[in-house]
């Protein structure tokens, strides 16, 4: 079979359909990276259109322009758009294009939960861009502190949007982070150990697992904001029992790994762009990797320096401010590694090494500006001004924005195939980088005079006419800039002269490949021996081409790829994706019919649609069963393995360790809820705790004794634990009948609840296999669901032990 | 940044050592990026690079500042000392009202007083959202949070009129949530306590 041929097999596999159905029935994740990056360029032109709005509010003293109504919506939704339609979504395309690529991989771990994640985000941004269309948006400031976001100061609907919107929207930030992290454990070429994968893929292992230990806290927090403002559970009410400053706490949990989470990966964009522009190879890759991992580890001990004006004692506010200080140590290794790098090569100035550059000169001063605040007094003095406003916009724009243009303009060759051919983007670039100075780097100064941020307008005679007006020019400067690179895109995408394979004379696997890429990736798997295979093996793209690799012969007419070793790196399963469907979009739909029934009211519209769900997930986990194992098939070079199917550790019992990581943090974040309420808020203890008698205490220890006999003992016994368990949990409920009583009663609920819900989702998984062996499943081909199956389970045994002994003791002990 | 009593004034002065040594670190980074472009191809010693510039020199840096923090963080507590005055300060959406442990039963509405020269413990608190109590030329901020009591320490240097402003986002109102605080003589302290002026 020559090269064309087998580009003619695989395509015809692996192809998405033609015409505008394939954009919804897709699952490849080279078309939906680019559904995920032009969809977040989206929202960036629209949070960049508030942005204006702001800055023309702004240019005069005493504008007339804007009212506070709608000032307050468009601020609180530019921050919005910027943080959760643009930043994090912008990431994840940038991950699901290029992963399986830099990785030499065909696919990202989870096709359909790749599309599942796309369309929830879709869905979830129109809800909030119909809010902000209609001028219901949210409208207490993108962070949402309570009580001015609950009922007391808005009554409204427009927090529910943002409370609920943003929720569903992170569905998508959790399954990608999921995929990203399945697939750099287990989707890499056959023999790219850890310590040589392209350090783009550190820095996204890194971002994904923060994304499943930060955003948990913040769901966590819109879903209890949400129960006080629909069924009066007081979380955040003083009066009985809840605090205000908890809201703070959970939403600031997230909130400062958040800005890692947008910093790592444009760092690995940096890491990966700047030796390639310098000629050159990275200085300390491992130091780099280190340098990540605690900058990682390092933020989720520094939430509290948003809080350092609320009260909370100096000592305690020292040990923050000297984590948020110690960040910078990581960060320092990276930028000298950078520069160090670029002593080492001869660096060239493209466009892409020019956006480098402008990273450089502004996350600089973010960052000096960022230690300036970590200083207790100092931020004692600039907080909630406008020295915050230009600190984080230096950080976010400079660490985030100038990157990911070098990296648009870096692998954009990659994605349309085309040679970047007009000047236009240089000018674009000058426009940009000298209007956000003269945006930003004067606004820190109106911050020193006490502007507050915030302020729909201001008066004359403080000294600040001239710093807003300058800031606004510039900023319409600024904006043309952007302008001028989304139409550099556009026409080099359509019009550009073809270029050449690897335009940059890069060594990563993603350019061993013809460009635009096929729907396949790679028509055979590389097998790889160090960090830049092209380097090593110039003539790489034709073997691959040839089918020398692994899984070049697609006679078996299906879309298959390889997962090996965590460690090793030896290929150990064939894993068979599964092809095009529209079940993605459906349930994402159904997904949104359930927020849109919460978010209206319309509560009939909830247990239907979570029905719906349901019945989605379990058609698409059918659909992965096998009846018959296959035994071992040749995968070429001489090597045979059997598929996922027969596995015992298979693709989706990762994926359920790494949700189950997600799940045990957000169940984390409520018990800490739970502690901080009892130790800070001022109205406890409650009037009266639940008083679980010697029955319901049995119930409990009968049923966690079940659950956990685990699979010795056989499905049904576990099943009727989880029942078990199921019933003492609504038996409890009769102990504390008013959760609108006290924070108390209302936490016992969500313990509760929660507890429900998971035995829910573990009968349903023993439900599954249970069926498949029925339907004649081998044992073989439902050993791996089964032990997902207990691995959940065990679990939620294990979580309910806890939950009884968190609802039980105090009124035991009492 | 005309601070009007020691507070601010030891903060201002903290602005302008961070301005000063930010400004001497980028210059050096800039100065070390301009050069290493310039620098010929060739093999760099990586532990210079990692160990002495990115570990050992922000972690010298940054240990000192931190002490300097700290030391300055500690004398902006109000601590038990003769001579302070206590008054409370209760926000609401969008007006402010102060009252005075000297003059029981003596409350101001949008207007605190305060005798110059003197520390001053203001208890801050709120009714409904979440507030902050900020006069900018006085000292630095601290919140009003419902149920609880934040006590911020706040001297003027000398009498005079001094803006004071809201500083946490409180909805509609929030642009016009000022107060102001009056900084009287003893003489005309002693005044307002008795209830000889407004």
């Amino acid at each position: 079979m020559n090269a064309l041929r087998r580009h003619r097999a695989l395509t015809r596999i692996w192809a998405s359909d033609p015409g505008w159905k394939g954009w919804f029935t897709t699952v490849n994740h080279t078309d939906l990276g680019r559904m995920f990056l032009a969809t977040a360029a989206f929202f960036f032109v629209v949070g960049g259109i508030l942005a204006m709005l702001i800055r023309a509010q702004l240019a005069t003293p005493r504008s007339a322009f804007l009212g506070p109504e709608h000032y307050n919506q468009i601020f609180t939704m530019h921050g919005t758009i910027m943080m959760f339609l643009f930043a994090i979504p912008f990431f994840e395309g940038l991950a699901v294009y290029l992963l399986p690529k830099l990785l030499g991989t065909r696919d990202l771990a989870f096709p359909r939960l790749t599309a599942y994640g796309f369309w929830c985000y879709v869905f979830g941004g129109a809800m909030m861009i119909f809010a902000l269309l209609a001028g219901i948006a949210p409208d207490s400031g993108w962070f949402m502190y309570p009580p001015l976001s609950s009922t007391l100061g808005a009554p409204g609907i427009n927090p529910d949007f943002w409370l609920i919107g943003i929720t569903f929207v992170e569905i998508s930030a959790i399954s990608a982070a999921v995929e990203i992290t399945v697939t750099v454990l287990r989707y890499r070429a056959p023999g790219m150990r850890l310590s040589q994968m392209p350090i783009f893929a550190w820095y996204a292992l890194v971002t994904a697992v923060m994304i499943l230990t930060g955003f948990p806290p913040l769901i966590l927090g819109s879903i209890l904001l949400e129960l006080e403002r629909a069924f009066g559970m007081p979380f955040f009410q003083v009066a009985a029992g809840g605090d205000a400053l908890l809201w703070q706490h959970l939403f600031w949990l997230f909130g400062h790994p958040e800005v890692y989470i947008i910093f790592l990966p444009a760092a690995g964009a940096i890491s990966t762009i700047l030796p390639v522009m310098a000629r050159t190879r990275l200085m300390g890759y491992g130091w780099i990797v280190a340098a990540a991992v605690s900058l990682a580890v390092l933020s989720f001990g520094l939430w509290v320096h948003h809080m350092f004006t609320t009260g909370i004692p100096h000592m305690g506010l020292a040990f923050f401010s000297a984590a948020s200080t110690l960040v910078a140590v990581p960060t320092a290794v990276q930028i000298f590694a950078w520069i160090g790098t670029l002593a080492t090569g001869s660096p060239r100035l493209h466009l892409p090494m020019l956006w480098l550059l402008a990273f450089f000169a502004t996350f600089v001063i973010g960052g000096l500006t960022g230690v300036m605040v970590a200083i207790v007094p100092f931020d004692w003095q600039v907080h909630d001004t406008y020295f915050i406003v230009a600190h984080l916009h230096y950080v976010l724009v400079g660490g985030f924005v100038f990157p990911m243009l070098a990296a648009l303009y870096y692998w954009m060759p990659h994605f349309t195939g085309r040679r970047t051919y007009f000047k236009l983007g240089t000018t674009a670039f000058w426009l940009v980088f000298t209007g956000f100075h003269g945006t930003f780097l004067l606004l820190h100064w109106a911050g020193l005079l006490g502007m507050r941020r915030r302020i729909d307008s201001f008066e004359p005679g403080q000294g600040w006419e001239l710093i807003n007006l300058i800031a606004s020019v510039s900023g319409f400067v600024m904006a043309i800039g952007f302008a001028l690179v989304l139409v550099d895109v556009v026409v080099n995408a359509m019009v550009a002269i073809r270029g050449s394979r690897d335009p940059w004379g890069a060594g990563t696997l993603e350019w061993a490949m013809p460009t635009p890429s096929a729907a396949y990736n790679f028509a055979s798997l590389p097998q790889v021996s160090s960090r830049d295979p092209l380097y090593d093996t110039p003539d790489l793209p034709a073997q691959l081409a040839r089918g020398e690799g692994y899984l070049g012969d697609p006679a078996r007419n299906r879309r298959e790829t390889l997962a090996i070793d965590v460690a090793s790196a030896e290929p150990r399963q064939i894993v068979v994706f599964p092809g095009n469907t529209l079940l993605p979009i459906w349930m994402a739909a159904i997904t949104g019919l359930f927020f849109l029934g919460m978010l209206l009211k319309t509560y009939w519209l909830v247990p239907i649609s979570a029905v719906g769900v349901i019945t989605c997930a379990l058609i698409w986990v059918w659909s992965l069963g096998r009846r018959r194992p296959e035994g071992r098939l040749p995968v070429g070079r001489g090597l045979s393995l059997a598929t996922a199917a027969e596995a015992a550790d298979p693709p989706g019992w990762w994926g359920s360790l790494f949700l189950l990581l997600a799940d045990g943090t957000f169940f984390g974040a409520l018990l800490f809820g739970y502690a901080f309420l009892w130790t800070v808020a001022p109205n406890w203890p409650p009037p009266a705790y639940a008083e679980p008698g010697p029955a319901l205490l049995l119930l409990v220890a009968l049923g966690a004794g079940l659950a956990l006999a685990g699979p010795r003992a056989g499905h049904w016994v576990v099943a009727v634990g989880s029942l078990l368990l199921g019933a003492a949990g609504i038996a409890a409920l009769f102990l504390v009948p008013d959760p609108s009583a006290h924070a108390y009663d209302a936490t016992v609920w969500v313990l509760v609840g929660y507890g429900l819900l998971h035995h829910a989702v573990c009968l349903l998984m023993i439900a599954v296999v249970a069926a498949r062996r029925r339907a004649g499943h081998s044992a073989a081909t439902t050993r791996g669901a089964e032990r997902v199956s207990h691995l959940w389970s065990r679990y939620t045994a294990l979580t309910s032990l806890v939950i009884a002994a968190a609802v039980g003791l105090p009124g035991a002990l009492t | 940044m005309h601070p009007a009593g020691p507070a601010a004034a030891v903060i201002a002065t903290l602005w302008w050592v961070l301005l000063i040594g930010a400004t001497l670190i980028f210059l050096f980074v800039a100065g070390l990026f301009a050069w290493a472009w310039r620098r010929p191809a060739g093999p760099a010693d990586v532990r210079r690079y990692v160990i002495g510039l990115g570990l050992a020199f922000p972690l010298t840096v940054l240990a000192a500042l931190l002490a300097y923090g700290l030391v300055v963080g500690e004398r902006l507590l109000p601590r038990a000392a003769p001579e302070v005055v206590s008054v409370t300060a209760e926000a609401r959406q969008w007006a402010w009202r102060f009252g005075y442990d000297d003059a029981p039963g003596r409350e101001t509405q949008g207007i605190l007083h305060i005798p110059a020269g003197r520390p001053v413990d203001v208890a801050i608190t709120t009714v409904d959202v979440v507030h902050s109590f900020w006069v900018p030329r006085l000292a630095g901020k601290l919140d009003a949070v419902p149920g609880h009591v934040n006590t911020l320490r706040i001297e003027a240097f000398a009498p005079g009129r001094y803006a004071g402003v809201s500083a946490e986002f409180s909805g509609p109102g929030y642009r016009a949530h000022r107060f102001e605080v009056i900084a009287h003589d003893a003489q005309g302290w002693q005044a307002f306590l008795t209830g000889e002026t407004p």
